[in-house]
């Protein structure tokens, strides 16, 4: 017998006889009920609380405030997709600026190195937001990968304000992700961060040091 | 689980179960909480055929003589009377403990029926005599240390701290790490002697560093552990059980 | 530096040891009480109470439905790209994963966090086949360079101070001797991402496996988590079988519980959830996602009503943070992979009751580590649960039942018994013990070490409440 259908015997086979399952409250979960207001209010405590950094923009000129923070941050180099609307008006604002834009929807087989060594900061668009966490949730896509929000040492992302649902649980149910999980769905909150050395918090231990959040209203 | 009890209105009887460390070791504190619950007017019945809950040896696995020993007691129970215990961690063996160590025999309802009658001292005081304590005794600052049994067994981390709020002159102090285990925990102490030293070890200097001249206790075990470490250092703080300790400055 | 290796047997000379190191005491206690600090303040506005039944009830009803769970899980799995394999046990989940390496000419194994992996020894076993396996969690990473295994379950090198590890790295990798940890966390980082960047394969463990979506959950800070299943051409995926639930919406609640459980923290950096290799359209991520369910014992342990609700545990370590044994010993006194009460009622099985017979008395039944499991294990029950099956009053379905049964003790508890339920001779003997008392020795073994001797009093209870009847029945009369 194979070792699945040994275990799988086994389990049915229990000696002590079927279980019956305990049905779940969850209403501990939901009903937070917050406004607009209240909502962003608690995104933006919860994910500066993390070292999240973040910065108001409209969405008429979010573009102006994403340039002052490449220039902050003195960013040279910034991988960026195509096609999504976030990207493209990031590229027409850059555009023959001192930065460097880096096309990321490339096999990462063939800038690997490159990726690694020299990109100084990865923009991507989001899908939500977490009010409860202080959470990001970006499901990677062709356009922007998953290593672009992990790999460089900065991560910059935007966030439009109107769509910062209450909690976790809300964002699964609302966009019914358990019919549509991507192959790789990511909730973000902070930069990287470690405690191994004697509790002491330091960031950007293996992914991005710093986060910023560019939330458009 | 701290589960909610209600609790009845206040009996003409009860029943005491002395536990076997008192009748042995702190006699005084059975006669002082039998003289605390007479003071509320309650007879109190002492079933002389009482001798121990068990709980050594269902800590230390030995079930089948658990039982024996548990069975013994659940007739000296025959009327509805509450079961008053000083102590905590064997009011928790009788009360959690003895319905699931009966589960499947002839004695299950009977266990069933007495667990849901015991009480803890310092919980039947509280809650069901609402006592009113008048103290008579002099200014004297005192660290209480309720039992993990207590505490979390029997979900009553604050019952003792509310009798001694009643006492005027007494000054409840505050330990660090009150609800941390004094390391007593039956036959841990004599199978992990070194492990148990070190957690009595810093209750006794958490005790000190918070001022106390004096400690009390609801449980016995942790009282021997405590002051027998005080003793041992040979440090001035001395402890004793509650029950003592509210008759001595109330009468 | 000297390898100590730690066995449970040596568990009291391994306690000794620690109890006299001023260093280990300090680093513990100071975590601790830190970790218990955070947790507590952790859950806010939160209903605690409610949301641990409803972590109780998930991890139940996954273990209630586990077998057809299992397979929705595969076959959800197989469905998105991830390849399925069972392993029942250790060994064999080592030489599978072991084959898949040597299948891809893999040398060199990036991992992310697992206990699973530090469960069934996998460092070793690819070792020794020449495949290099390197940890990237850094505490994994320093407890690693450091020769040991994790002393905690979420913090592996909790029992390593900055100095040390400013030694530690100074000696195995060169960096500057300092204090800031910045420098070294960020010289640990320049050191990894070289290691990423070449490895063949990752392998990682798995909080939460979602039967309903064929979805891997990993909820970690430093990011080491999505390198290893994101860097490297080939993911693989260990776990436990007992790490699935049923739906998607089961994982929020869990996740709020894992965090604050385990270190105070309302969420995690990152929370990442894996449904399949790379797509074709897709420029990154592995092309290859194995899953490899790992037995180990659970499905024995699952075989007992009481005994099931070990598997219930999601890993969060609170048991040990709040554990006053713990706490003063830390976790290689323990010996074994788990640690601390969740270890104690864990390894017996995964090693038998022979090797692990001192852990589950290695607890003052205090109930602090249940008071805090997020999903309700009675671990102080289940403790004296093994007791028993340790000195052969229990069912005899762990490993190594009875082995504590000795006649001396089985002697004295009979003896007991035999007092206990003939009250007469009881009261003699309580009596007699007071007549006594000056006889009683005041040395009573260990416990006198550190204690004075407890005296019988002259009178026990018996006898003073006779005497008190008698003067109420006086005064009754007057």
């Amino acid at each position: 017998m194979s070792a699945r259908d040994s275990i799988l015997k086994r389990l049915r086979e229990r000696t002590d006889g079927p279980l019956t399952a305990p049905e779940s409250d969850y209403s501990v979960m939901g009903g937070r009920g917050w406004t607009p207001e209240q909502r962003l209010a608690h995104f933006e405590e919860k994910i500066t609380s993390v070292h999240g950094e973040v910065i108001h923009a409209d969405r008429s000129n979010w573009a102006d405030a994403l340039t002052q923070v490449l220039t902050d941050k003195g960013v040279k180099r910034l991988g960026v997709g195509r096609e999504h609307p976030v990207a493209r008006e990031a590229r027409e604002a850059l555009a023959g600026g001192a930065v460097e834009l880096i096309d990321v929807e490339r096999d990462i087989e063939t800038w690997q190195r490159e990726q690694f060594e020299t990109l100084e900061a990865g923009l991507t668009s989001t899908r939500g937001g977490i009010a409860e966490t202080g959470s990001l949730w970006l499901w990677p896509t062709p356009d922007e990968p998953r290593r672009l929000s992990l790999v460089p040492p900065l991560h910059i992302a935007v966030l439009d304000a109107d769509v910062i649902e209450d909690t976790l649980f809300d964002v699964i149910a609302s966009h019914d992700w358990a019919n549509n999980m991507p192959t790789n769905a990511l909730l973000i909150s902070g930069p990287s961060k470690t405690a191994d050395i004697e509790q002491t918090l330091a960031y950007g231990v293996h992914g991005p040091r710093e986060l910023v959040i560019l939330v458009r209203h | 689980m701290t589960s909610l009890k209600l609790y009845p209105a206040k009996p003409d009887k009860v029943y005491f179960f002395g536990t076997c460390l008192i009748d042995m070791f702190y006699p005084e504190a059975g006669l002082d909480a039998i003289r605390l619950l007479e003071r509320e007017g309650i007879e109190v019945l002492f079933p002389d055929d009482q001798t121990c809950c068990g709980q050594p040896a269902y800590t230390s696995g030995y079930h089948d003589e658990t039982r024996a020993v548990a069975e013994a007691q659940l007739d000296l129970f025959p009327e509805p009377w509450p079961i008053i215990v000083p102590s905590g961690s064997c009011g928790g063996m009788m009360r959690t403990h003895y319905p699931p160590l009966f589960a499947g025999t002839s004695r299950e309802e009977q266990a069933r029926q007495v667990a849901e009658r015991i009480f803890e001292l310092t919980e039947f005081l509280v809650h069901v005599c609402h006592v009113r304590l008048a103290d008579k005794g002099d200014a004297q600052r005192v660290a209480m240390h309720t039992s993990c049994s207590a505490r979390r067994e029997m979900g009553l981390a604050d019952t003792g701290p509310a009798l001694l709020d009643q006492l005027e002159s007494v000054t409840l102090v505050e330990q660090a790490r009150a609800a941390e285990c004094c390391g007593f925990g039956g036959t841990f102490a004599v199978r992990h002697p070194e492990v148990s030293a070190a957690m009595v070890e810093d209750k006794t200097q958490a005790i000190e560093a918070a001022g106390a001249e004096h400690f009390v206790t609801s449980d016995c075990g942790c009282l021997m552990n405590i002051a027998g470490r005080f003793e041992h250092q040979k440090r001035p703080v001395r402890g004793e059980h509650i029950a003592s300790y509210l008759w001595r400055r109330t009468s | 530096m000297s390898v100590q290796t730690y066995t449970p047997q040596a568990f009291h000379r391994q306690a000794h040891d620690a109890l006299g190191n001023p260093q280990i005491r300090a680093n513990f206690r100071q975590a601790m009480d830190g970790l218990m600090t955070k947790r507590r303040d952790s859950f806010g506005d939160w209903d605690v109470e409610a949301l641990r039944d409803l972590g109780a009830s998930i991890r139940l009803r996954a273990l209630a439905k586990l077998p057809d769970l299992l397979e929705q899980l595969e076959a959800n799995c197989q469905a998105n790209g991830i390849q399925v394999h069972w392993a029942q046990d250790g060994d064999e989940a080592c030489r599978l994963i072991r084959e898949l390496c040597e299948a891809r000419d893999a040398k060199r194994v990036i991992k992310g966090k697992s206990m699973v992996s530090e469960e069934m020894h996998l460092n070793a076993h690819l070792e020794e086949a020449g495949i290099e396996a390197l940890e990237s969690d850094l505490g994994e990473y320093l407890v690693q360079l450091n020769e040991q295994t994790p002393s905690h379950i979420i913090m592996p090198a909790i029992h390593l101070n900055t100095d040390e590890i400013s030694d530690l790295m100074h000696a195995k990798t060169g960096t500057d001797k300092t204090r800031d940890v910045d420098y070294l966390t960020a010289a640990a980082r320049q050191q990894l991402r070289e290691r990423f960047m070449n490895a063949d394969v990752g392998v990682s463990g798995v909080n939460f496996a979602v039967a309903e979506t064929g979805t891997l959950c990993l909820v970690e800070n430093e990011g080491n988590g999505r390198m290893t299943t994101t860097v490297p051409p080939v993911h693989i995926a260990v776990t436990g079988i007992e790490k699935v639930v049923e739906h998607l919406h089961d994982v929020p609640p869990l996740y709020a519980l894992l965090t604050r459980s385990a270190t105070g923290q309302h969420v995690t950096t990152y929370f990442n959830m894996i449904s399949g290799p790379r797509k074709p359209e897709e420029h990154d991520g592995p092309r290859e996602v194995h899953l490899v369910l790992v037995d180990n014992g659970r499905s024995s342990i699952y075989q007992d009503d009481e005994l099931l609700d070990t598997l219930r545990c999601i890993r969060c370590g609170a048991c040990m943070n709040h554990c006053p044994v713990y706490t003063r010993v830390g976790g290689h006194t323990y010996g074994t992979t788990y640690p601390g009460p969740i270890g104690s009622i864990l390894m017996p099985h995964l090693q038998g009751l022979e090797a692990t017979q001192d852990l589950p008395s290695a607890s003052s039944l205090c109930g602090a580590c249940g008071e805090v499991c997020p999903v309700r294990i009675p671990i102080p029950d289940l403790l004296v649960r093994l007791r028993k099956e340790a000195v052969g009053e229990g069912r005899g379905n762990v490993e190594g039942a009875g082995v504590k049964r000795n006649r001396k003790e089985v002697l004295a508890w009979k003896g007991w018994q035999w007092l206990a339920t003939h009250p007469g001779a009881w009261r003699a003997s309580t009596s007699v013990a007071g007549k006594f008392r000056a006889l009683t020795p005041s040395k009573l073994g260990p416990w006198t070490q550190y204690r004075t001797a407890p005296k019988p009093a002259s009178t026990p209870l018996h006898v003073l409440v006779k005497r008190h009847r008698q003067v109420n029945r006086q005064e009754g009369e007057s």
